[in-house]
């Protein structure tokens, strides 16, 4: 029934192929249509494929297994994890194959959803986007960039497809490499500035260092268990194996080290704190590639793996690694909040507001110590309830910001403000982003985030309260960006003569913003948790059925005050309020300016102590020693043939001479051995 | 009766003076008659090797015959040449022709 | 004792040639030197009764390649043939004397040490029968066990390819320069 599937890695591939290698010989609107064409199959596809997997009701079968199904569930009650195919690719031995296949389980067929539904709005976006830009700013060395950019999104939509079907832990490392390459791409897109260089290395680089813990995870994995499989639903023998490891006490620390040097390559794709640093200079790159790659998609594989190996964390003794990872997510989240409220760059803004939502998400998953959906089990979906919501209006919130910033053509606060007369679509559909971002009734992130924040509740009060501040420091934030872009003093009207007048965006880019308007509205309502939950069965959203906890007001209440105090401060035309404050708090203010100096801080390490104590060593030891070796070795290779050089003179006597001394030599020599 | 030790001695210091002309003529021609006498000397060895060594056999006689003839032939040709490098370069000096080295 | 008493005769011949040709500062004086060296030698042939072979030395090398020599020497200008060493005395004059007086001890003292040699000597049957015209004729093209039609062969294919070769050297150049 899902033979088709394998379309859906094989087609973005040869659409990343084909733009890749002649697009720069079509014109752009071709190029681009073949890219958002494609999208649009695979959005087909994906919602086709959803439906199938969620609502059929009979028997198929795949790779020679037979599911029989009623609306989607097998007479256990769990949605089937099917296996489409599964090549080997290579044999590391009889037992460790690395494989190539595809495998639709309830989050990897929602992550599809996302994905699709992204990329393909991204890529319709993209039109009016790149055209605008291109236009507003005349790049002339950009001047294929139009093709360049649907050929990175194709390849990028590839590996993150490929990414989230994976069938072994093996082949999501791969696919997890080449979504990094995409993202250094695609953040140093606009190549001739420096800064989107510096920050494509930055991210590269922060990211391979974490991927480092990750690869080493998979090979303590593979070496204790034997295999690249994670999932327990196909693999039969995998659980037993583990059983028995988890069982034995002297390699039982295998299972959890493992999962947890994971985890590090996923605190690294997913911006946790420390790791974060690379994710708001990736704001450098094309504004639909940071709602695509660094708000819905790439940024969340962190939560993805976890989520992945969800049921190996909890039922084999990785339970205290989960904790690790919320305590870690948590302040990873309060000092996002914290660094977002005083950004001047809105896309910084947003991306911090991003670490802060993913931080949430892994929270949530953090915070489970049982698999049972009501209790214990109750983060995990939530987790995939906000990654799927916040996908929505994170990339709402991001083409907004792309609007404006093609319109006012900077990304700082100071240049926008009163722009809600200018531009009504785009100011809705941004108020739509924030009261859906900051949770308040009958938004999708209200439903998704007071999921998280009662599961927190169940692990820890303390925690529960935490996360709530943190809920209103986000309703803070978001309206206060909301508040310095569309009210406020307006830039233009301060000298209308001189300065652009701002104006709304074309069909091409406002119409995707409303589609995505819609689905954050919308898609609180959806039963999720129906379709994903931590033991598979159908379990409720309590708040869908207007069962209000206590917990439920307490967070729409931190919302309430964050906003409110945010139309106080900034709504009016003068907000004399966040300067007094900056003012009576010079150092909070500068600190929250410079992200508390945590980019610094990892600048002095790496300069300071990394650069000076190991790699100036090393250097001198490669720049002496090794190199000196083999410049020693040149040096004397030359200098032996100039001075043999003159031996081949040419002169045939003189070659005489020598044979004749050679050969009375010898034999004098064998004269004196006999 | 000639002992063969005499033989060796004689046809030794030819070689060598044969050698020795080689090493210090400059004329290509010169050089040639040398390897000549480089020859001959190889030849008498051969001759008094098989007479007074060997006496019942026919080698040293018959490669002595043909190492005339391959003189004669390598004389022919070596002459050849020189005469073409002569034609060249007007000199017919060894360090004439060194410019075909490198 | 009268074939020791022509031998040393010979030798002095051979070597006093030999040195006058390696040493003179005229060509055709070399040349000379080396056509009464080839006489010697043509001469111990005939002491070793080998007559076939002496009288083939004295017709080829001293009648044929002398005169291809004395050819030659003429053919090519005769201002270069002055001064045949320029630095006669000179490094390298000494060298190869050294050289040579070196090369000359070895082989003398090879001879002296070899046991080989000395158990041969005193073949009394040796200088006992001339090989007659017969014998080399028939020698050469047979092709028994001790037939020599192969190396013969060989030689006549060799002096075939080296009238050849030397044809196509002169000849080229002639194109050459009447171009």
């Amino acid at each position: 029934m899902f033979d088709y599937a394998f379309l859906i890695l094989l087609l973005p591939f040869l659409s990343a192929i084909v733009l890749g290698l002649f697009g720069m010989k079509m014109p752009r609107k071709v190029a681009g249509l073949i890219g958002t064409c494609m999208l649009g199959t695979l959005f087909v596809l994906s919602l086709y494929t959803a439906y199938h997997y969620f609502f059929y009701t009979g028997e198929y079968s795949a790779m020679g297994q037979t599911f029989r199904v009623v609306d989607g569930r097998l007479s256990s009650g769990v949605y089937p994890t099917v296996t489409v195919f599964n090549l080997t690719w290579l044999k590391f031995t009889e037992l460790l194959t690395f494989n190539i296949g595809l495998r639709l389980s309830p989050i990897s067929v929602m992550m599809l959803i996302v994905i699709t539904t992204v990329s393909f709005m991204v890529h319709i976006y993209s039109f009016g986007y790149m055209a605008e830009r291109d236009e507003n700013y005349k790049f002339e060395e950009y001047e294929h960039g139009f093709q360049r950019f649907y050929a990175y999104l194709s390849l990028f939509t590839m590996s993150m497809l490929g990414l989230v079907v994976a069938t072994n832990v093996f082949q999501m490392y791969l696919f997890w490499e080449l979504v990094g390459v995409c993202s250094y791409l695609l953040i140093g897109f606009y190549y001739p500035k420096h800064t989107a260089v510096h920050a494509s290395k930055k991210a590269f680089i922060v990211t391979r260092f974490a991927d480092l813990f990750f690869l080493i995870g998979i090979l303590f994995f593979s070496f204790y268990v034997g295999t690249f499989n994670y999932d327990l639903n196909v693999n039969p023998g995998l659980s037993d194996k583990l059983a028995s490891i988890a069982a034995n006490p002297e390699i039982a620390w295998a299972i959890p080290t493992a999962l947890f040097l994971m985890f590090i390559g996923g605190a690294g794709k997913s911006a946790m704190f420390p790791l974060h640093i690379w994710l708001p200079d990736a704001m450098e790159g094309p504004t639909p590639v940071s709602a695509l790659i660094h708000a819905a998609t790439m940024v969340v594989a962190g939560v993805f793996q976890v989520a992945s190996l969800f049921p190996i964390y909890i039922k084999f003794g990785a339970i205290e690694q989960l904790h690790w990872i919320a305590y870690i997510a948590a302040f990873t989240a309060f000092y996002a909040a914290a660094v977002a409220c005083a950004q001047r760059d809105i896309k910084r803004g947003l991306a911090f507001s991003t670490i802060s939502q993913i931080a949430y998400m892994l929270v949530a998953l953090g915070v489970c110590y049982a698999i049972n959906d009501e209790e214990g089990g109750l983060g995990y979906m939530a987790s995939m309830f906000h990654l799927f919501t916040h996908a929505m209006f994170k990339a709402l919130l991001f083409l907004c910001s792309g609007a404006i910033i093609v319109i006012i053509g900077s990304n700082f606060k100071e240049y926008m403000g009163g722009l809600h007369k200018y531009m009504p679509i785009t100011n809705a559909c941004f108020l739509i982003g924030c009261i859906a971002i900051s949770g308040v009734w009958p938004f999708a992130g209200f439903f998704s985030k007071d999921e998280i924040v009662s599961a927190c509740f169940q692990f820890s009060p303390m925690l529960g309260w935490f996360m709530t501040l943190v809920s209103g420091m986000t309703a803070f934030y978001m309206f206060r960006l909301y508040y310095v872009i569309f009210w406020g003093n307006s830039y233009y009207e301060q000298d209308p003569e001189n300065r652009r007048r701002p104006q709304e965006v074309p069909f091409v880019m406002w119409g995707p913003l409303v589609f995505l308007a819609i689905i954050s509205i919308f898609a609180g309502w959806i039963p999720f948790g129906h379709f994903v939950s931590a033991t598979g069965q159908s379990a409720e959203i309590h708040l869908q059925h207007f069962h209000f906890s206590s917990v439920a007001w307490f967070s729409l209440l931190a919302a309430a005050i964050g906003i409110s105090l945010a139309t106080w401060m900034y709504m009016p035309k003068h907000n004399p309020v966040p300067d007094m404050l900056a003012k009576k708090m010079p150092v909070l203010h500068k600190a929250a300016l410079n992200r508390f100096y945590i980019d610094d801080v990892w600048q002095f390490f790496t300069h300071k102590v990394v650069f000076r104590c190991f790699s100036m060593p090393i250097a001198w030891f490669d720049r002496r020693v090794i190199d000196g070796t083999f410049n020693f070795l040149a040096w004397g290779t030359q200098e032996a043939g100039e001075s043999i050089r003159p031996w081949q003179s040419g002169d045939v006597r003189q070659y005489a001479v020598w044979f004749i001394t050679g050969t009375v030599a010898l034999t004098l020599v064998l004269l004196c051995l006999i | 009766m000639i002992p063969v030790e005499y033989f060796f001695i004689l046809s030794g210091l030819l070689f060598f003076i044969g050698v020795f002309g080689f090493v210090t003529r400059r004329n290509l021609v010169a050089m040639l008659i040398s390897v000549e006498l480089v020859l001959n000397s190889v030849d008498i060895n051969f001759a008094a090797f098989n007479r007074l060594l060997f006496p019942g056999g026919y080698e040293g006689m018959f490669f002595t015959l043909f190492s005339i003839g391959v003189s004669a032939a390598e004389s022919a040709v070596a002459l050849a040449i020189i005469i073409n490098v002569y034609r060249h370069f007007h000199s017919d000096q060894v360090n004439s022709i060194e410019n075909m080295k490198l | 004792m009268a074939r020791l008493v022509m031998f040393a005769i010979l030798a002095v011949v051979i070597l006093a040639s030999a040195v006058f040709c390696v040493s003179t500062k005229r060509i055709m004086r070399a040349a000379t030197g080396l056509l009464f060296v080839l006489f010697g030698v043509a001469g111990l042939y005939f002491l070793l009764d080998y007559t076939f072979l002496g009288a083939a030395q004295i017709s080829i090398y001293a009648g044929g390649i002398t005169m291809m020599y004395i050819f030659a020497i003429q053919l090519v200008s005769k201002r270069t043939l002055q001064g045949l060493s320029e630095r006669w005395l000179g490094k390298r004059t000494f060298l190869a004397a050294f050289i040579a007086l070196v090369g000359v001890a070895t082989v003398i003292l090879v001879l002296l040490k070899n046991q080989f040699i000395n158990i041969l000597t005193g073949n009394e049957n040796a200088l006992a029968n001339e090989i007659t015209m017969d014998i080399v004729g028939k020698t050469l093209m047979s092709a028994d066990k001790y037939g020599y039609v192969l190396p013969f062969e060989f030689i006549s294919v060799f002096l075939l390819a080296c009238i050849i070769g030397g044809l196509v050297i002169l000849n080229k150049n002639k194109k050459e320069e009447s171009k």
